[in-house]
């Protein structure tokens, strides 16, 4: 199935390749770039966008975006993290994931409400939620960065292993919360390759109205998605306050600019239809590697945000000349597809 | 992104839009009344209505350039960043240049050079976003997502994210000169703009041409017009004018900083759908975008009479306005295809 040629294709070698060049370039310029310790830090900060990135991802396929999975994720965690505070709530971790993914799935239900039963244009719906989210959690709550119930904060201590470095001593922790990304990745691949509802994701992003002639029901597969997004950030909010052990409402806001160009950046087409799991991990990857190591690699301080916006702007444009380049190919060599099309 | 769901002929169903206009003026008369009977000793005075006309004329620069870029197709959610960028610019020149206590006569070309330099910075981001949404294809959200963050960084590198102060005072006082004791020199800049771009919709071919990409892409290139072109000229426009924004800001602090005005990027994308713009292109008008900045200039002035509102439930106030108008467009849409519909049909 997978020829040469077509691997060449997409985005996902190129993206590889960056990584690596740019994990050559920080070893030679620092030395530290290989260690264990770097690596598990690595590993740790990307956590938390990659989880985020997942949802973005299946979003972006079905021909829609989302600015909202963040403001979604510090509203649910931080109502979650006081209403465990004031019961003095000291039981299980599970009951935190699943009160955050509870909020996180009336939030994203409304989007989807909005979205797959109203028909409004997803950005413009998403940027009006993430407004009312972040309003509700600073007006409403009060929110400022307060103290995490003994379970998470026990839950944020469990470690799977400890790398030591061993020139400079220093020890870096990784984190479990690892698992709960490579449980999500583990589902999230079945049901996007496996299920009529994955398909139905990728169909709807292809072309909607044919999706909808070839019998999705493309409202029910919209609602689902964006309320499983939800459920996503939900959960995603609870594992980055456990990982920093105190709830900080304001901490994962403005996150999202960087993990959708990071799913841009794997190779998801903008416009829908094309996106693997392997490009967006990658992608995740190299704004981590980028954002941990501008200092390693001589960037100052103040320049990061610049050098932020180059990348994004570097990265989709590539992408997007990639999958032009693609298009016209491909209707040269079918010469029927775009007739159709039209 | 929405599905460009609404073809020609549904547009043409939903009925003339200027009910949209008669819907907004209605608003407005509305929201004034209730903030006149709620707060009558301070709403709706001289001074309120002063400080009003000072306040708005800087996001409402900027809501009509995301308007034309709305229009066709796209959205420009840069015009924050390229406002910020092309102040400092400014700032930096006049700083640098103006030797302190030096009389008028000599601060007033500094002061036309500063002015050209933030205009010529605010085009030049505009034809950057311009040519990557038209050359390079990638598409307007994610470009401008790009360049919001690119010139935003650029503008806190070359400050070390710190204000610009110290500006000569004849900027500001320029900056603030009120013709007739009443009408401040920003509110008549935003006039002047609102009046020739709505002229530059309705009377002029690019105009035109604008709205015939937004309807439909594919349909204006077979018709012979030059998407890129527009696209370019169109992003350059709004550049153009988040620059003016951005002296106008300028004068108001009295200084430039890197994240002066970051709400205003939600606010000018609420402005413009409440105006009556479609976010698929194609369709809305300047006329509408006044209204609109009037309404949400009224409710942001009443609301700040109310000490016991935090300022964040303006955040939860204009993203769920956002949404009702959206919904309740959307609504009244359905309803006259439908109408339309069962009037074909018989």
């Amino acid at each position: 199935m997978l020829s040469p040629r077509r691997i060449l294709r997409s985005s996902e070698p190129y993206v590889f390749a960056a990584i690596i060049l740019l994990s050559l370039l920080i070893q030679a310029r620092s030395g530290q770039f290989f260690t264990g310790n770097n690596l598990v830090d690595l590993v740790r900060a990307l956590v938390v966008p990659a989880l985020f990135s997942i949802g973005c991802m299946m979003v972006i396929v079905s021909g829609g975006i989302d600015v909202s999975f963040t403001a979604i994720a510090s509203l649910a965690m931080y109502v979650t993290d006081r209403i465990l505070l004031s019961s003095d709530y000291s039981g299980n971790v599970i009951l935190a994931y699943a009160m955050s993914a509870g909020f996180g799935l009336a939030m994203g239900a409304l989007n989807g409400f909005l979205i797959a039963i109203l028909r409004l244009p997803t950005l413009v719906v998403t940027l009006g939620t993430a407004s009312l989210y972040t309003g509700l959690m600073f007006g409403a709550f009060s929110a400022s960065a307060s103290d995490v119930p003994p379970s998470i904060v026990q839950h944020g201590k469990e470690t799977l292993f400890t790398a030591v470095n061993q020139q400079s001593g220093l020890t870096s922790n990784m984190p479990s919360q690892v698992l709960i990304l490579v449980a999500v990745l583990i589902l999230v691949f079945f049901l996007l390759r496996y299920t009529m509802l994955g398909r139905g994701i990728y169909a709807i992003g292809g072309d909607e109205a044919a999706a909808e002639r070839a019998g999705f029901n493309v409202r029910a597969i919209k609602m689902f998605l964006y309320s499983f997004v939800g459920v996503l950030a939900g959960i995603t909010g609870v594992a980055r306050i456990s990982m920093m052990a105190y709830a900080d409402p304001s901490t994962m806001l403005g996150m999202e600019l960087t993990v959708i160009a990071a799913v841009v950046l794997g190779g998801t087409r903008v416009t829908g239809g094309l996106g693997t799991l392997t490009g967006t991990l990658l992608g995740v990857a190299l704004m981590t590697i980028l954002a941990n190591s501008l200092i390693l690699i001589g960037v100052p301080t103040y320049w990061s945000r610049a050098f932020t916006g180059l990348v994004i702007i570097i990265g989709t444009g590539v992408t997007a000349r990639q999958i032009g380049a693609r298009q016209i190919g491909s209707t040269r060599r079918r010469g029927q597809s775009l007739k159709t099309r039209a | 992104m929405g599905k460009p769901e609404s073809s020609p002929v549904a547009r043409k169903l939903r009925g003339p839009r200027d009910q949209n206009l008669v819907r907004l003026l209605v608003m407005l008369l509305f929201v004034f009344a209730l903030m006149t009977v709620l707060r009558p000793n301070q709403f709706a005075t001289i001074a309120d209505f002063n400080s009003m006309m000072r306040q708005f004329p800087e996001y409402g620069i900027m809501a009509i350039g995301i308007s034309l870029t709305m229009i066709t197709g796209g959205i420009d959610l840069g015009v924050v960043g390229t406002a910020n960028l092309s102040a400092i610019v400014a700032a930096k020149f006049l700083i640098a240049a103006v030797p302190q206590g030096s009389p008028p006569a000599v601060v007033l070309p500094y002061l036309a050079v500063a002015v050209i330099f933030a205009l010529v910075t605010g085009l030049a981001c505009g034809a950057f976003a311009g040519i990557l949404i038209s050359r390079f294809n990638i598409p307007a959200i994610l470009a401008t997502l790009g360049t919001q963050q690119l010139f935003t960084g650029i503008a806190i590198g070359i400050t070390n994210g710190r204000p610009q102060s110290r500006l000569p005072l004849l900027y500001s006082k320029i900056g603030n000169t009120e013709f007739f004791d009443f009408f401040p020199l920003s509110f008549v800049i935003f006039v002047v703009i609102a009046v020739s771009v709505g002229l530059l919709l309705s009377r002029a071919r690019f105009g035109t041409s604008m709205y015939m990409l937004g309807t439909n892409p594919k349909a204006s290139r077979y018709a012979g017009l030059n998407n890129a072109s527009i696209l370019l000229r169109t992003y350059m426009l709004s550049g153009l004018l988040s620059s003016v924004a951005g002296l106008i800001m300028m004068a108001r602090a009295n200084s430039a900083k890197a994240d002066y005005g970051a709400p205003y990027t939600l606010q000018c994308v609420l402005i413009a759908v409440l105006g009556g713009i479609d976010p698929n292109g194609g369709f809305g008008k300047i006329a509408g975008v006044t209204l609109a900045i009037l309404i949400l200039q009224f409710l942001s002035s009443g609301l700040n009479m109310f000490n016991n509102i935090s300022n964040f439930y303006r955040d939860v106030i204009w993203g769920g306005v956002l949404i009702l108008v959206l919904v309740f467009n959307q609504l009244l849409s359905r309803r006259a295809e439908r109408r339309a519909v069962r009037k074909g049909a018989a």
